[in-house]
């Protein structure tokens, strides 16, 4: 798709998404080897973003499955359209259709594709109208159970899914795979073995940054740098659920509609519940250090 | 963070780059890390589809298809720095030891993957789990760890083994049939009315299914439990592999996540790969940081969530209670139930005074001992009937 890693990196960021090396490099083999890409890392970092930009980029379809406790095969693959099964049996019967054509007709007609309901992971294997690899994402399988895993597995080694009633569909195209964990318990090793692996990290202070005049374009630079520097200083101090990078581009935004030129302690305490979602997080940054982080975010950039 | 890779051009030269990356690979499997066969190959490709030049390149491929969790990276890159930008220092500063350091060029077969299979090789052979034994048996199960002779302790493992968590169990999201007219399942009775022209003369039924909880068992392994902690790892590990949903971790100066080393069906191999995962075995105590570590590192991110959450410790802390008080709310706030097993509760006179101990008893659900194992065996009870 690209030529070299450095390429993908500009066609990122040109889709608004700034990647740093580490994380293109996974994506680059991802897409030239066809192999999944399995991305953990702490909430807020980015990951779900990853296969929405590659949406965006390629113009192939983002088909997403999100997963939960109990999803199945009904959910996750195909389920038969039961009720227009029962009747359309009904309306057969009642015109006689039924007589005339046969059982065995009805029965082939009631398991035909008409009444096959495609769920995301049938959908990403099957021809699409544009032609272009879609964007499975599979978010948080550490929420499905492991028994799903297995099933995946098939799923992704293969591209392949049989329907017992109509036969096998095999992708023609592999889909471009997604998985996101945010590791709650530890995907299973065949899994892990299949995909490709990234941890995502914090972003750093110059990316951070760089996000912020992307997402946030309205936001003086002043203000986005200093607010750059003191989430990079609250990420530090330990909390419950350090900031991701929504939060950050929240807390710019929010101190730049109160209309704040440049960070001051007022203004970024009454706007510390768009950065910090934990009483006991806000506490411990308003007790002890909200005072010197600012001062020390301000005195850095002035 | 490695930048630039130079590589060795002489024996890149004479063997090719392929063979060079084997070795790599080769190197790794040595610090004990578990690379599977096929993510060799894998590795090879990447670095084929990416070319020779790019060295940071390099270094992320092999991350991406190498590893599979983060606490890896600190070997990969020590390993990385001294394999392909030849600096031996990055070895000895961290904790990584190589036994043999030759440029070993691998002929085709030397990727037979020694260590590709997983440690649960699958060796079922538990056999019958027994109840305690008889005679000498009835003695020790109630007999302090702390007084057992060695002979003594040979035998309690054996009991120990025998121990099993079959429950705890809660309520689960995927359904179950039933004959019984709970919630009816349209799905089957449709598909059974089919068969049927579409009369749905049976009907079918679901009811909520039942999952294993998840138990997390928490162990101090500072110098004061010294003595308890060698046995009860033995009892983690016992649980560790005779049910689904359990999780291990080593709490001491730092918090070390022992799931996997302890996931070895073999006690010993299970224990000697706990051993070295534990950088800080009998060292000092700050349970408080360690509940902290585990309550941001994994607890609150879902791991002790709805969980039972068994902390195995004798509350000597030298963190401040308040910390203590804050963690133990915090950890007991998500889970389920927290159960606290202190060997020295048996002894007579027992009063949770430690400053750690007694700022943690307002969080806690169940206080019982563990100095035995007789004991034990009653903590695999109180788990399962949380």
């Amino acid at each position: 798709m690209t030529a070299n890693v450095e390429e993908l990196i500009a066609q990122l960021g040109a889709h608004d998404y700034l990647a740093d090396e580490g994380l293109a490099t996974a994506i680059y083999l991802a897409l030239e080897l066809e192999r999944p890409l399995l991305l953990e890392g702490e909430a807020g970092v980015g990951k779900t973003e990853v296969a929405k930009v590659l949406s965006r980029w390629t113009g192939g379809e983002l088909i997403r499955l999100q997963c939960y406790e109990g999803i199945d095969v009904h959910q996750a693959v195909y389920e038969w359209d039961y009720t227009r099964q029962l009747l359309h049996l009904r309306t057969a019967e009642a015109t006689g259709a039924a007589v005339a054509g046969g059982a065995e007709d009805l029965e082939n007609e009631l398991y035909s594709e008409r009444f096959l309901v495609r769920r995301p992971l049938l959908e990403a294997i099957s021809p699409r109208a544009n032609g272009l690899r879609p964007v499975l994402l599979i978010d948080e399988v550490d929420r499905a159970d492991d028994e799903f895993e297995a099933f995946l597995l098939e799923v992704l080694s293969e591209y392949a899914i049989t329907v017992p009633e109509l036969g096998r569909f095999v992708a023609e195209k592999p889909p471009i795979v997604i998985i996101t964990s945010n590791r709650t318990r530890d995907v299973h090793d065949a899994l892990k073995r299949r995909a490709l692996y990234h941890w995502v990290e914090h972003p750093t202070f110059d990316r951070e940054l760089e996000i912020l005049r992307m997402k946030a374009p309205g936001v003086p630079e002043k203000l986005a740098k200093q607010v750059a520097a003191a989430t990079a200083e609250i990420r530090d101090l330990g909390l419950y659920k350090p900031p991701g990078v929504a939060e950050t581009i929240d807390w710019a935004t929010a101190l730049h509609l109160i209309g704040a030129e440049g960070m001051t302690v007022n203004a970024a305490d009454s706007t510390l519940g768009t950065l910090l979602k934990y009483r006991e997080d806000q506490m411990r940054v308003r007790g002890t250090s909200l005072e010197e982080i600012v001062a020390k975010a301000t005195s850095l950039i002035g | 963070m490695a930048t630039q890779s130079s590589t060795d051009s002489e024996v890149v030269a004479e063997f090719g780059f392929e063979h060079y990356a084997i070795g790599f690979v080769d190197a790794l499997r040595r610090t004990g890390l578990i690379v599977p066969i096929g993510r060799t190959l894998t590795y090879l490709a990447a670095i084929e589809t990416l070319g020779v030049a790019s060295g940071e390149q390099i270094y992320w491929a092999g991350r991406a298809t190498l590893l599979d969790r983060p606490e890896d990276t600190p070997v990969y890159d020590a390993v990385y720095s001294y394999w392909w930008l030849h600096d031996a220092r990055a070895l000895r500063s961290s904790a990584v030891e190589i036994e043999t350091v030759t440029v070993a060029i691998d002929d085709e077969d030397a990727d037979d993957d020694d260590d590709a299979g997983h440690a649960d090789d699958g060796v079922d052979d538990d056999g019958e789990i027994q109840e305690v034994r008889f005679s000498a048996a009835e003695v020790l199960s109630s007999k302090d760890f702390a007084e057992c002779s060695d002979a003594e302790m040979t035998e309690v493992y054996e009991l120990m083994a025998r121990l099993r968590l079959a429950g705890p169990f809660r309520e689960a999201r995927r359904p179950q049939r039933t004959n019984r007219r709970a919630r009816p399942d349209i799905r089957r009775t449709v598909q059974l009315a089919l068969r049927s022209e579409g009369e749905p003369i049976r009907r079918a039924f679901v009811k909520h299914g039942e999952r294993p909880r998840r138990v997390v068992f928490l162990l101090d392994v500072s110098g004061s439990m010294e003595t308890y902690s060698r046995v009860l790892v033995r009892f983690i590990h016992a649980a560790v592999v005779g049910r689904q949903r359990v999780e291990a971790f080593a709490l001491g100066t730092r918090l070390t996540r022992l799931t996997r080393e302890l996931s070895s069906r073999d006690p010993d191999a299970a224990l000697t790969r706990a051993a070295e995962a534990v950088e800080d075995w009998s060292g000092g105590t700050r349970l408080g940081d360690g509940l902290r570590m585990f309550n941001d590192e994994w607890g609150q991110r879902g791991m002790a969530r709805g969980a039972v959450v068994v902390i195995l410790s004798d509350g000597w802390d030298r963190g401040e209670p308040e910390l203590m008080d804050e963690q133990m709310g915090r950890l007991h706030r998500v889970a389920h139930s927290v159960v606290w097993v202190n060997p020295l509760k048996a002894s007579p006179g027992y009063a949770p005074l430690a400053a750690g101990m007694a700022a943690a008893m307002p969080h806690i659900d169940t206080f019982i001992e563990g100095h035995s194992v007789d004991s034990l065996a009653n903590l695999a009870k109180v788990v399962v009937d949380v």
